[in-house]
């Protein structure tokens, strides 16, 4: 070989290879531009005439058409009730939705707490009339005007199902089964290696919910307002118990598998995991002292929608006894609608749920954005973003 | 008749067309490679050119939008911060030990296959090699989680010898990423090795030389481009990795993990694009030092 030739080869390879790189490393590319815009958003007052089309956007598992499974198909009614046909897209992540959103595409979004503050603050969400939803009149009361779905006084949506994150333990390793959290904190040490824990900037709420009962010094009164001070402890509370974390999980097939294996002895988790794991398995969930942070999903309509007709319709038909019944139990979390438990297929779904228990769910601090105005009302300090949980939770990890 | 119809060919557009390409070679040249020129310009240029420039903009806290503010705040933070670092060192780590691993199982397996087995079975075990390429790449990853797993395979083997397994972990996910990506470092050495004369091999041997003589003299000089080339392959794959961790890594993350939840969770862009560009730095460099080797000349 000549070594001109060589020479050329060598740099066409190296930029090939450079170029696989950059598209390896390249995860995504694009930026977003554009801006909100500033003019006040209102709510409905009456509803018009039907659009014909809407386009809903949700977790997976809210928005059946019977395209998963044939038996499970609750847009057909709908659409034949409202002659609104339905377009949907389910979302991975909150975060997912929050980009998707912003696309301004979607007419409804079915968003956790940890969304519907960030909806709300960017604009992209519109406020919600109850008056013209008959169906919310049936929603437990304990689910209304909340911090997560609510800003002063003015609903944002309506909720749709609500569970909680709780604590799963192996009944072999717990003879005797934990009370507290602190199995998975300040006394995690004996299981190192066989604690799960949540992977989301949003468990450190888990936290700091363990340092209201445990460090009161700290006067933390709502988990999800934080200063930089009461950060700083949850951080390090979380810090510790990184070393003993076997592993963190998002999806929840491996948060099954790893309590099956026994992989995992402790940690949180959700009823409908629990519910999938074989029946042999030798684990349990209960709800510690502490109590227990959980979600309450939200139907919201969006503030550039271009059917808000149909997505008022889908609002009340999704929270309607019957179809919120369907909805909940086919994902496995408690319904809203207090009509809803004469609905479901299997009769103890509303009891394994504890839906519509009043002290169950009181014990549970809902997903709730954290934002820099602090949501337990002090003023003379500012309270830590998300973006600063989601800076710590990547510390926390290492 | 024939004549006729063959002038009016003769005189058709395409002929003519036919005929300037003929006497036009660059031009030919430009109109066979400009289409996949452009998709290379797009795809990879421009993507990349997106990449970097991301990387010095900055992300509005409130509405969540880029801003293409120029700063390099990014850069710093990446740069100084301590949790990139440690990041980087154990996503550099585990390449390096992932390529090691693969090398040393593939040298074997390349040699056997290339100057021992029949030419039968060499077909066999090319196709044993890439075999594992037919199946999902998250498929193997799972299949990995249940072999390490406390009531897996690996324990079941090892107990009997007072061994564990290795869990969910670095070992874990440095024993999937090796072997994930060890058909392309076998194939470039095996197709190294075809390349060594076996006359070569004979006239070491003819001249005295024993085996170890002949590999360290021989054959590992003339298979030290197809080595590199391997190596490429498993290294920078290795850094761009972030599902495999995910699923047998436990509660680590390497550099994929934070770009992943830069552009995710928390929605900054051009922290995920400044975050990217370590990978890139680290192969100019690894690609910087190959090149001093020499071995890139000859691959």
């Amino acid at each position: 070989m000549k070594p001109h030739m060589a020479h050329r080869r060598s740099g066409v390879t190296v930029a090939l290879t450079i170029a696989a790189v950059a598209a390896l490393a390249l995860t995504a590319c694009g930026t977003t531009a554009g801006t909100t815009s500033s003019s006040d958003l209102k709510q409905a007052t009456k509803l018009g005439a039907s659009e014909k089309t809407v386009s809903i956007l949700a977790w997976p598992g809210y928005v059946e058409d019977g395209s998963n499974d044939p038996a499970v198909n609750w847009v057909k009614s709908f659409e034949d009730q409202t002659g609104c046909a339905v377009s949907s897209k389910v979302y991975g992540t909150s975060d997912e939705a929050f980009s998707l959103m912003k696309s301004g595409n979607y007419d409804v979004v079915a968003a956790s707490g940890d969304l519907t503050l960030r909806l709300i603050a960017s604009r992209q969400v519109a406020p919600v009339n109850t008056d013209l939803i008959p169906s919310y009149k049936d929603i437990y009361s304990f689910l209304k005007l909340k911090a997560w779905n609510s800003v002063d006084g003015q609903s944002y949506g309506i909720p749709h199902g609500y569970g909680a994150n709780l604590l799963a333990y192996n009944t072999k390793t717990f003879p005797t089964a934990p009370t507290s959290w602190d199995v998975v904190f300040d006394k995690s040490s004996p299981y190192k290696g066989k604690v799960t824990a949540y992977d989301s900037p949003i468990y450190i709420a888990d936290a700091a919910m363990y340092l209201m009962t445990h460090d009161k010094a700290l006067g933390i009164k709502n988990p999800y307002s934080l200063d930089a001070k009461q950060l700083a402890a949850s951080v390090s509370l979380l810090r510790e118990q990184r070393a003993n974390v076997g592993e963190y999980w998002s999806d929840y097939l491996k948060s099954t598998q790893s309590f099956e294996t026994g992989d995992s002895v402790v940690g949180t988790t959700w009823q409908v995991i629990k519910n999938s794991m074989a029946a042999d398995t030798a684990v349990d969930v209960m709800v510690p002292s502490e109590g227990v942070t959980g979600w309450s999903d939200t139907w919201m309509v969006g503030a550039k929608a271009k059917s808000p007709n149909c997505a008022y319709k889908w609002l009340d038909y999704i929270a309607s006894p019957k179809v919120n019944a369907q909805a909940t139990e086919y994902f496995g979390e408690a319904p809203s609608s207090s009509q809803a438990c004469d609905f479901t297929a299997d009769k103890n779904t509303c009891a394994t749920y504890h839906a519509g228990d009043e002290d169950y769910a009181s014990k549970i601090w809902y997903w709730t954005t954290p934002i820099a105005k602090c949501l337990d009302g002090r003023t003379d300090v500012t309270c830590t973003d998300y973006s600063q949980w989601t800076t710590a939770w990547q510390e926390i990890k290492g | 008749m024939t004549t006729q119809s063959e002038t009016r060919v003769r005189d058709g557009a395409g002929h003519r067309a036919s005929v300037f390409l003929y006497s036009h070679v660059r031009v030919r040249l430009a109109l066979l490679i400009s289409a996949p020129l452009f998709w290379l310009g797009l795809v990879y240029i421009a993507a990349l050119v997106a990449l970097l420039v991301t990387a010095f903009w900055t992300v509005d806290s409130f509405t969540g939008e880029v801003r293409t503010d120029w700063t390099f705040d990014n850069i710093i933070t990446v740069l100084t911060g301590s949790l990139y670092q440690s990041v980087t060192l154990r996503t550099l780590g585990m390449a390096v030990l992932v390529t090691i691993a693969d090398i040393v199982i593939a040298l074997p397996i390349a040699f056997f296959m290339a100057k021992v087995a029949s030419a039968k079975w060499q077909r066999i075990l090319v196709i044993a090699i890439l075999m594992p390429l037919w199946a999902s790449y998250l498929v193997k990853a799972y299949a990995w989680r249940s072999v390490l797993s406390n009531d897996g395979i690996f324990q079941w083997i090892v107990q009997p010898f007072g061994g564990t397994t290795p869990g969910y972990g670095i070992p874990g996910a440095v024993i999937t990423l090796a072997y994930l990506w060890l058909p392309y470092v076998i194939l470039p050495i095996y197709a190294g090795l075809e390349r060594v004369p076996d006359s070569l091999l004979e006239a070491s041997s003819d001249l005295g030389a024993g085996t170890w003589r002949t590999l360290r003299s021989i054959v590992l000089p003339l298979l030290w481009p197809a080595i590199v080339a391997g190596s490429i392959f498993s290294f920078s794959l290795t850094l761009g990795d972030y599902i495999t961790i995910n699923i047998v890594g436990g509660a680590n993350q390497m550099l994929g993990n934070l770009v992943y939840t830069n552009v995710g969770a928390a929605n900054n862009l051009p922290l995920a694009s400044a975050i990217a560009l370590i990978p890139i730095a680290i192969i100019f460099v690894y690609l910087a030092a190959v090149r001093r080797t020499g071995a890139l000349n000859s691959l």
